[in-house]
């Protein structure tokens, strides 16, 4: 018998239709994957399970949970089941804790409102419950903040608050999204120790194929709000019967055909960076105790020749934001040069950098807020013609946004647009063509895909291959993800704790990783044939 | 995520259209006009004179030629009302002015300096915030010499905290955004993207702030002039209108109603506006409707 059963499942909020007859079962113990594109009606879908529909929404259907209607029943019912039988982690960590209240008094809230039990009870198990997910009490005290944990951390306790009362379903949306791949794959070990040892259910949200691929018993693939395809998870990832599926599993793993670059490294390197530290006060202890200082980047020194793209790879917090700022001179070096097209960048008073900000560039990785949201296309993309020395008439500034557009992929036409009327991978593009309309030698492109979708993800990645063979623009690609490395870097540097702790061609450190924390990356890195390979083994 | 907020989205075409469906903005804005509007006639024109005493038609009764009644001095309430309320109106107006021209910039360039500059200009701004507003403007007008000028002024400045504020507030959550990371590596100063990003998205932020200090510029100047530090006799103005008033009040009471209804029914105006104004601007409130 299924614990969960939905059927025919229609939801839609206002006129717009979201899920159109949805059909999931998931049997108790066991782990559904739930894939889809965003806008797919994934996260919809478990909100209708809770019963959490966002106001306007008009439901039909039936859902039933361990022989419950869900979506006539009262919501006095609602209340007492969720959080005690239905535990939900959410994607991110950040948002999910109430930043007022200890991390003990979070997890205790739940058991006291669900079973009643007097405070030093519903502690004693916030207790047990927090070292479960491992994070022990004299490590860290039932005390601390959410401030004064990591993100990793932090998803431990969300996680620890879903399956307090041990529940019978765990719903979770995108919960290592946010994570690097290391966290990543201990956050997904613990979710699958506590499903075998509690014999709960699992409904595994995520947009990664290679996540689903080595978490789930079955699957089910979502493309705007319909199940395209449903079945064991493996059977259906490794037989890729529906093109649907296909195509996404194509776009995961997707690497864009590049024409050998011409790396001038005979030349002067275009950018050189030579031993630069950059340190950050910490708080005081106290008002008498030294200021003690946290070195983000230490040390760091690498080159990057004309034309070349190399990949800055590392875990969340070791310093490549930092030194990506550093380098874009958007913050100074405590210590250590910076040479760009052989000139001196730290050395330079503000206004001298103009000539070398043109040929330096940016590409965040946030779509949505790497605009501001009441300019125009236009002014948006011309923003760094700032930086000519020459002012252009208004004519000439149209004519080099439309080419800009034209070059990644837009139409001149979107230039009087919003950037709220573009999707996410149409404001990626923006935000490249705002990045090449100086013609620069460089971009500095911090997580640039990772907040997109697989096919998106692979036609960003397209377009930056492309940008690099046509226009020879050399790259500095921050990212977490060794796929995104793999895909269009010709070299990759690795960075640990403010160290570049390993260096060499791409596919060199990714086969054989020498140092201790590339080998953490490598081997963590979801890989979906790998693991079907393995799971096919396996069984 | 909060910051969002303070984000209103592009300018919509049918956006007066929408602000008008929202009840409490509809009617404040209806009040605050009407307020206006009477104080504009009161320029060109006016039931009576009220320079000129008729002291045989004194503390007259509700009647069709006098609707509110005349005053202990023979003058027509109405006319005083009208007058009072560009008095009111103007005080309130410049002393919002000032605080907007001089906080927000001062906010601004807390926010986008941070470091000691922020520090100090903070800390400034709460040693003014540490004083009780009316009676250091009580303080001001007891030094300067009483009148309208040195009311706007001594309200002015205490608008100047709140805008700074509200101000520095806004631009500190936009500065770390990356379309902001975006402007500098672009090239553009602080003081530039100050103007083109930072105070186009906070603008919704301090219109209510404004609004909202507006209606208590009106309460701060009725309270100056009913301690007779406001405006002098002759110019009415409604708290020295109430001021008069008080010691008739058992003979006469309608002498107080006007002028206090005429202060109430401003300031409960120009709130509902503000509230409606926050509800219109602010997109997260706009969605749930």
């Amino acid at each position: 018998m299924s614990l969960i059963e939905i059927r025919d499942l229609r939801l839609s909020i206002g006129d717009v239709p979201i899920l159109r007859g949805v059909d999931l079962d998931i049997a108790p113990g066991k782990v559904m994957g739930l894939v889809g594109e965003s806008g797919s009606g994934k996260s919809m879908t478990a909100l209708a399970l809770m019963r959490l529909l966002p106001r306007g929404a008009r439901v039909s259907g039936r859902i039933t949970f361990d022989g419950m209607d869900i979506l006539t029943a009262p919501e006095a019912a609602m209340c007492r089941l969720r959080g005690r039988h239905i535990g939900m982690v959410f994607q991110e960590p950040m948002t999910a804790l109430n930043p007022l209240k200890t991390i003990g008094e979070q997890v205790a809230e739940g058991i006291r409102w669900h079973t009643g039990a007097n405070r030093a009870d519903a502690e004693a198990r916030a207790r047990a419950m927090l070292e479960r997910v491992g994070l022990p009490e004299n490590r860290f005290p039932l005390t601390r903040y959410p401030h004064e944990l990591s993100g990793g951390q932090r998803q431990r306790v969300v996680i620890a608050i879903a399956c307090a009362l041990k529940p019978k379903l765990l719903i979770a949306d995108e919960p290592t999204t946010a994570l690097d791949v290391v966290l990543q794959a201990q956050i997904l070990q613990l979710l699958r120790d506590l499903v075998d040892e509690n014999r709960m259910s699992l409904l595994l949200i995520s947009h990664d194929l290679a996540v689903v691929a080595e978490m789930a018993d079955r699957i089910t693939v979502m493309r705007h709000g319909e199940v395209m395809e449903t079945g064991g998870a493996v059977r259906v990832l490794a037989e890729q019967a529906h093109p649907y599926t296909r195509q996404l599993a194509r776009a995961s793993t997707h690497v864009p055909a590049r024409p050998k670059q011409a790396v001038r490294t005979a030349e002067k390197p275009l950018l050189e960076v030579e031993n630069v530290s950059r340190d950050y006060a910490l708080r005081r202890q106290s008002i008498f105790s030294r200021r003690r200082t946290f070195r983000a980047v230490d040390g760091v020194s690498f080159s990057l020749a004309t034309g070349e793209s190399v990949a800055l790879v590392g875990r969340s917090g070791c310093g490549k934001s930092t030194l990506a700022r550093v380098i874009l001179a958007l913050d100074s070096p405590t210590s250590g040069a910076i040479r760009f097209m052989g000139e001196d960048i730290g050395a330079r008073a503000k206004d001298a950098l103009r000539p070398v900000r043109r040929n330096m560039q940016v590409v965040f990785q946030d779509p949505y807020g790497s605009f501001d949201p009441r300019h125009k296309a236009e002014r948006l993309v011309a923003e760094p013609l700032y930086l000519l020395d020459e002012k252009l008439d208004r004519r000439r500034r149209r004519e080099m946004v439309a080419e800009a557009l034209t070059q990644v992929g837009l139409s001149p036409a979107d230039m009087d647009k919003y950037p709220h009327e573009f999707s996410g991978g149409q404001r990626q593009r923006l935000s490249i063509a705002r990045a090449i309309i100086t013609r620069p030698r460089l971009i500095i492109a911090d997580e640039p895909v990772s907040a997109l979708d697989v096919s998106i993800r692979a036609q960003i990645l397209d377009l930056f291959a492309d940008l690099n063979a046509r226009l020879g623009i050399a790259y500095l690609f921050i990212t977490h993800d060794l796929t995104v490395a793999r895909a269009i870097c010709d070299r990759a540097l690795v960075m640990h704790e403010g160290r570049i702790v390993e260096a060499g061609p791409t596919e060199m450190v990714l086969q054989t990783p020498r140092s201790e924390p590339a080998r953490a990356l490598v081997e963590t890195a979801p890989d979906l044939e790998r693991i079907l390979e393995k799971r096919i083994v396996a069984s | 995520m909060s910051a969002d907020m303070f984000f209103m989205p592009a300018p919509e075409r049918h956006f007066i259209l929408k602000a008008l469906q929202n009840r409490s903005f509809l009617i404040g804005l209806v009040i605050t006009a009407a307020i206006a509007l009477m104080a504009l006639i009161s320029l060109f024109w006016t039931p009576y004179d009220i320079t000129r005493l008729q002291v045989a038609a004194r503390m007259q009764g509700l009647s069709l030629s006098h609707p509110f009644g005349t005053d202990h001095l023979g003058r027509d309430i109405l006319s005083m009302i009208m007058i009072g309320a560009r008095n009111s109106i103007a005080v309130a107006l410049v002393a919002v002015g000032i605080g907007f021209g001089i906080g927000v910039p001062l906010g601004a360039l807390a926010a986008a300096r941070g470091g000691w500059i922020d520090d100090a200009l903070m800390r400034l701004n709460d040693v003014v915030f540490a004083f009780p507003a009316l009676i250091s403007a009580v303080m001001i007008t007891a030094v300067f010499g009483p009148g309208a000028v040195n009311a706007i002024i001594a309200i002015g400045i205490f608008n100047i905290p709140v805008f700074a504020r509200v101000a520095r507030a806004g631009a500190l959550s936009l500065w770390p955004r990356e379309f902001v990371l975006a402007a500098r590596a672009a090239g553009k100063g602080r003081v530039l993207i100050t103007l083109e990003h930072i105070l186009p998205n906070i603008m919704s932020l301090l219109l209510v702030q404004a609004t909202i200090q507006f209606a208590l510029g009106v309460l701060a100047e009725a309270g100056l002039s009913y301690l007779g530090l406001g405006a002098q006799p002759p110019m009415p103005s409604w708290g020295r209108m109430l001021f008069d008033a008080q010691t008739r009040i058992a003979v006469a009471p309608h002498l107080a109603l006007f002028p206090g209804l005429a202060i109430v029914i401003t300031v409960l105006g120009l709130n509902l506006l503000g509230d409606g104004l926050r509800d219109v601007l602010d997109p997260r409130l706009r969605h749930e409707r």
